[in-house]
């Protein structure tokens, strides 16, 4: 069986790339023929996921892998890691700085939104360490 | 051309085209290729935008419409002017002249096209209030990005209001108003859109969203633009008085249109956005995509910058036209849509004023129909790709490295397309040359 796996690297705190990884996602899923309602929720899933790792980490990546049913997405990061998984998946909560939420992110829906938009979701992370997210999205 | 085959309006003077690259890079779906020394056009991929045309110094790049003469067809002809041709001429007091200039050119009667953006806007204003629409709803005016969905964000389709185009509206009420006035059949009438753009003539022969079109034609700006003028400067001499009524005109809201945010005015929506350039057309609606715009409620996107005013087969400047539309707006009665439309105007039009069928995406982008097959193409697409050497010079025909990889695998180009790979190879078999000699010396 056939597999695509793809590593899109994202930068902390770099604002001019941050999007890009996102949109090259999309942009392969749509090559592929993944259905659009599929690529729709994944969307929003992984352009929250790529805003994660700018904001939040110090550096990370996300991992696309696709087979004929199903594509895992992986969000990667080394950095702060999450001390309380709960709370942060909690809608509104936030520790994203002033200067960030001044750009209109760090709401504190993007955790939440992830799970959401996901077909199942798992979360591990270890303080000081770094945070891996798997989205896994059924075809 | 049968109406299956034909999918977009822009196209190429063969005999003009240099094979330069100039189109090529500036294509925002990449749907034009250099080969055998020529543009060509892919047309599941062409959108009508006619970024091509302005940027062709060869001019090879065409927008087919319908010339005047092909009005004739029909015993009665009704031109519809765009609003956007009101911004084309110096001296506009009143846009009375523009269609008194229209009847000495042949046709019997104008309905202006504000009047159909007067009744879509009202139409909008009612499916915004429904609290089950989509958000945020999609302007469906602008062909050129209904099709840019169709093709790169096919999710989005269900967002596009399924509200027909002022065009589209005016030329049901202009054959409607004409035939109960002067008792002739629908079918003797013709109605004629003078368009600033190619893409209102493809949607005239593929309608989005609806089975048939209640136009027949559209005639370019460009086209008519001399002739025009020529009428204007004979004044309103010679024509008798009961045809000097300015007929059939909008709103100042709806001639408003014409420019990037005039449909979002008139809709009375604070959270609308405008937007106007294919290409921040297409950013705008990523952010759409990844759910950026939780509260957007309504999106105007038009594929030509500055709004409809800066079409691509206009006369004039677009920002001169626009400066010129806002002018004329700003001198007319101030009504808002929602005191002036009245909601039985738009009833009174039953099916006509919405669409009857859903937009179907465009698999163009779709590498195979097997799920399997595509992850095959696209693992060897990578393969390539690191291959080329990144430069996206366009020297190959493709318009990036990117690109001519996904050729190449789809079969539609070589390897050795590439110049510098060719260059590599061939200086490869120079070497293997001189060896050869060398060892074979005597």
């Amino acid at each position: 069986m056939s597999i695509l796996k793809e590593e899109f690297p994202v930068e902390a705190m770099d604002f001019v790339t941050a999007g890009e990884a996102s949109a090259q996602i999309k942009r392969l899923l749509k090559k592929l023929g993944v259905d659009a309602g599929v690529i729709r929720r994944l969307s929003i899933a992984c352009y929250e996921a790529e805003i994660n790792l700018v904001i939040h980490s110090d550096g990370g990546k996300l991992v696309l892998e696709v087979d004929s049913n199903e594509v895992t997405l992986i969000s990667e990061d080394v950095g702060p890691g999450i001390p309380d998984i709960d709370l942060a998946m909690t809608e509104g909560y936030s520790t994203a700085s002033e200067d960030v939420r001044m750009m209109g992110f760090g709401a504190g829906m993007g955790l939440a939104n992830m799970a959401r938009n996901a077909d199942r979701f798992d979360i591990s992370s270890k303080v000081g360490e770094g945070t891996t997210i798997k989205m896994y999205f059924s075809l | 051309m049968s109406a299956k085959s034909f999918l977009h309006s822009v196209r190429l003077d063969k005999g003009k085209c240099v094979g330069c690259t100039g189109c090529l890079k500036r294509c925002p779906t990449e749907a034009i290729r250099i080969r055998k020394g020529r543009a060509t056009i892919i047309d599941e991929l062409c959108v009508d935008c006619g970024e091509c045309i302005r940027v062709c110094q060869q001019h090879a790049k065409i927008a087919v419409t319908d010339p005047l003469s092909s009005i004739n067809r029909f015993k009665y002809k009704i031109a519809l002017p765009a609003p956007t041709l009101y911004g084309q001429f110096k001296k506009l007091d009143d846009i009375s002249g523009i269609s008194r200039g229209l009847m000495r050119m042949g046709f019997n009667d104008v309905f202006d096209v504000s009047r159909g953006a007067d009744i879509a806007s009202r139409a909008i204003m009612e499916k915004l209030k429904s609290p089950t629409c989509p958000r945020p709803l999609i302007s469906s005016a602008c062909p050129s990005v209904i099709r840019l969905i169709q093709v790169r964000f096919p999710e989005l389709l269900d967002n596009i209001v399924d509200v027909r185009s002022p065009m589209e509206i005016a030329a049901t009420m202009a054959r409607k108003e004409f035939c109960e006035k002067h008792g002739v059949r629908p079918e003797e009438v013709g109605c004629f859109f003078i368009t600033p753009c190619a893409s209102k003539a493809t949607a005239i022969r593929r309608p989005l969203g609806h089975e048939k079109s209640s136009v027949d034609g559209a005639i370019s700006i460009i086209e008519i633009y001399g002739l025009l003028s020529s009428q204007l400067r004979r004044g309103q001499m010679g024509l008798p008085e009961k045809e000097q009524d300015p007929s059939h005109v909008g709103t100042a809201l709806g001639i408003g249109w014409a420019r990037s945010g005039g449909e979002s005015l008139a809709i009375e929506e604070d959270e609308a956005l405008a937007v106007d350039g294919i290409e921040n057309v297409s950013k705008v609606l990523e952010e759409i995509e990844n759910d950026r715009l939780p509260d957007l409620k309504y999106f105007e996107g038009l594929a030509c910058e500055g709004g409809c005013v800066g079409g691509p087969i206009v006369f004039e400047n677009v920002y001169i036209a626009r400066n010129r539309i806002r002018k004329l707006v700003v001198g007319l009665p101030k009504e808002r849509i929602s005191e002036s439309v009245a909601l039985d105007e738009v009833t009174g039009l039953g099916e006509d004023v919405f669409f009857d069928r859903p937009i179907e995406p465009i698999a163009a982008m779709k590498l195979d129909d097997d799920f399997s097959e595509a992850l095959k193409k696209m693992d060897r697409i990578e393969e390539v790709r690191k291959m080329l050497p990144g430069l996206d010079c366009g020297s190959c025909g493709s318009p990036t490295c990117q690109a001519l990889a996904e050729d190449i695998v789809r079969g539609y180009a070589k390897e050795l397309d590439c110049l510098l790979l060719l260059k590599q190879r061939v200086s490869e078999m120079a070497k293997q040359m001189v060896e050869i000699s060398e060892l074979t010396r005597e």
